[in-house]
């Protein structure tokens, strides 16, 4: 069967979610291989079994992690001379969608970001489906040149773990990473503080605050915490200063496409609706009644968002009481 | 230090929609402007080389049309511009638009190229990377704060999980963020002065490029495309007093909690 490189996204050796997506969706294409960037203690072969790879290249070097997105462009475009794999699959961060741009450069080959779906069509070509213009439209596409490159968004898909997971080889790939792709040096790094909320990107539930919070997010992460959701915040009460922007949901923020989006006192500007339309299910809480944002919920209250989400969190407790 | 500004020239949100022919964006028949996440490039351009010196020259690739991308740019107050237009440049993707914009930039000579954080209408936001890919000169992108100092550029990158220092020599392509700073809006002595700009306009031929560029080139082939459709069917309920309890209810009958 051919291969597919999917590029693991992890923390510390840890995988996440959005790599199991990527591991159960390269199934559909071919035999997933992982790639994954960093120590070879750190790997966790046990786990990418679980969800399908038969094989996992670890590439360790110094400017994968002190270089910006050069160094594993080039160790991509490595493997794929080397193992000439059928598809590569990355995921749709920013850094991903970079490396991408410029593994698509080195290999000639077609590009899709941002892909909700991706399948082999009856032609032989990858398929893939995505959503553009702020969510406006969907296309469907085929990638006709080169080995078919594909940045799948999180939440597109649910993880499956593989019928019965084959042995794993592990293999060790040294590429001697050039001067040139050392060149964009991170000179710091400040991690974000764990909050112990889910990552906005690629959590199941968002929980999102706008300028009808007056500054105050207490109800917001409250009922955040209640449902084990991500707290995101509208572009206003970003710019108010209300909320860190590494949180904004939107066209120039994180672009979210969760099983559940709660939008609460945002009224729906095409900047914030272009980085949520994508959910599956919206619910809106809004004073004003005429709020663009409902024309998009799947169930909206009109009434004070304080007021709504702090009776709906302690419903929420109570029914759970009741029931354990 | 001299910059080189890619901008793009986008149809109005409200406008955006495919040709039913060739499924390529539609820029034909609709109103446009410059894309506004370049602006931020723009401003960045000026404040640096107002700075340090140097000049401004804007690019752009795009049909007849998008001269008023350039225009904008120069009444904002870069120098020069610079417009690719040619018919076989229609249906191009983003890595045929960035083999053209490598081309012009090594012809105008640069330091820094510096480009917007996306467009608004593809959106990819991959032709930076491209073009720095292309030229094999350092990527210094999604910038939310630029310090030059010498030959040296230190961004400030927020990523998901860290905020980030990047710091490269030049030439080098940079892009920044809509939170890298303010764009000004042109002055009256900016729209006057920008009348007396020169704009080159250039042809595939004057950049030496004879293929891999427009719809054939392409890399995908987009098959369909569909407008979204309106969420029908939304429950909105109005808040006496039970509406927190509602949603609950809500929640709970969608398996949602």
């Amino acid at each position: 069967m051919s291969e597919i490189l999917v590029v693991v996204d992890h923390t510390d050796g840890a995988i996440r979610t959005t790599t199991a997506e990527l591991l159960t969706c390269a199934r559909r294409l071919g035999e997933p291989s992982a790639v994954f960037f960093g120590a070879e203690a750190d790997v966790t072969p046990g786990q990418l079994a679980e969800y399908g790879a038969t094989k996992v290249y670890v590439l360790d070097d110094d400017a994968y992690r002190d270089c910006l997105v050069a160094p594993k462009a080039e160790a991509l475009a490595h493997l794929v001379a080397g193992r000439r794999p059928a598809a590569v699959l990355i995921p749709s961060t920013s850094e991903g969608k970079e490396v991408a741009a410029r593994l698509a450069i080195k290999t000639d080959s077609g590009l899709v970001t941002d892909a909700s779906d991706v399948v082999r069509g009856d032609d032989g070509a990858v398929h893939t489906t995505q959503s553009v213009f702020g969510g406006a439209f969907t296309t469907t596409a085929s990638i006709t040149k080169g080995t078919p490159i594909v940045t799948l968004k999180p939440n597109s898909l649910t993880p499956e773990n593989a019928d019965a997971a084959a042995p794993i080889e592990v293999e060790t790939v040294d590429v001697a990473v050039s001067d040139a792709a050392r060149a964009a040096r991170i000179i710091s790094r400040e991690p974000r503080e764990d909050i112990g909320r889910p990552d906005l990107a690629d959590a199941s539930i968002v929980v999102s605050g706008g300028r009808g919070t007056g500054g105050d997010f207490d109800a917001v992460e409250a009922f955040a915490d209640c449902l084990g959701a991500a707290v995101g915040a509208s572009r206003a009460a970003v710019d108010a200063g209300w909320y860190p922007h590494a949180f904004q949901v939107g066209q120039t923020g994180v672009t979210v496409s969760p099983q559940l989006y709660v939008a609460s006192g945002i009224s729906g500007a095409i900047q914030h609706i272009a980085g949520m339309r994508s959910s599956k299910t919206v619910v809106a809480v809004n004073k004003d009644a005429e709020a663009p944002i409902f024309g998009l919920a799947d169930f909206g209250v009109v009434g004070d968002l304080r007021a709504v989400l702090v009776q709906a969190t302690t419903e929420i407790d109570n029914r759970r009481a009741a029931g354990a | 230090m001299n910059i080189v500004v890619c901008v793009k020239y986008v149809p109005a949100a409200a406008d955006r929609t495919f040709s039913a022919v060739d499924n390529t964006v539609d820029r034909a028949d609709v109103d446009g402007m410059l894309c506004e996440l370049d602006e931020h490039a723009v401003e960045e351009a000026l404040r640096i080389t107002e700075a340090d010196g140097g000049e401004v020259t804007v690019v752009t690739v795009g049909p007849e049309e998008a001269a008023d991308a350039i225009a904008r740019g120069l009444r904002m107050g870069a120098h020069r511009g610079v417009h690719i237009v040619d018919d076989a440049l229609h249906g191009s993707d983003a890595a045929a638009t960035s083999l053209v914009l490598a081309a012009a930039v090594r012809k105008t000579g640069y330091d820094i190229v510096l480009c917007g954080m996306a467009s608004t209408d593809g959106g990819m936001g991959v032709v930076p990377a491209m073009l720095a890919e292309r030229l094999g000169v350092p990527q210094l992108t999604l910038a939310s704060q630029v310090t030059v100092e010498g030959g040296t550029v230190t961004i400030r990158r927020e990523s998901s999980t860290a905020t980030e220092h990047i710091e490269a020599s030049g030439p080098l392509v940079l892009s920044v963020t809509d939170r890298s700073n303010e764009p000004r809006y042109p002055s009256f002595k900016g729209i006057m002065a920008a009348k007396k700009k020169p704009v080159e306009t250039w042809s595939l031929a004057d950049l030496g490029i004879a293929s891999e560029v427009g719809l054939e080139a392409a890399g995908t082939t987009v098959s369909a495309f569909a407008a979204r459709p309106a969420r029908t069917g939304g429950q909105i309920v109005s808040d006496e007093g039970e509406g927190g309890a509602r949603l609950a209810e809500y929640l709970v009958a969608q398996k949602l909690v």
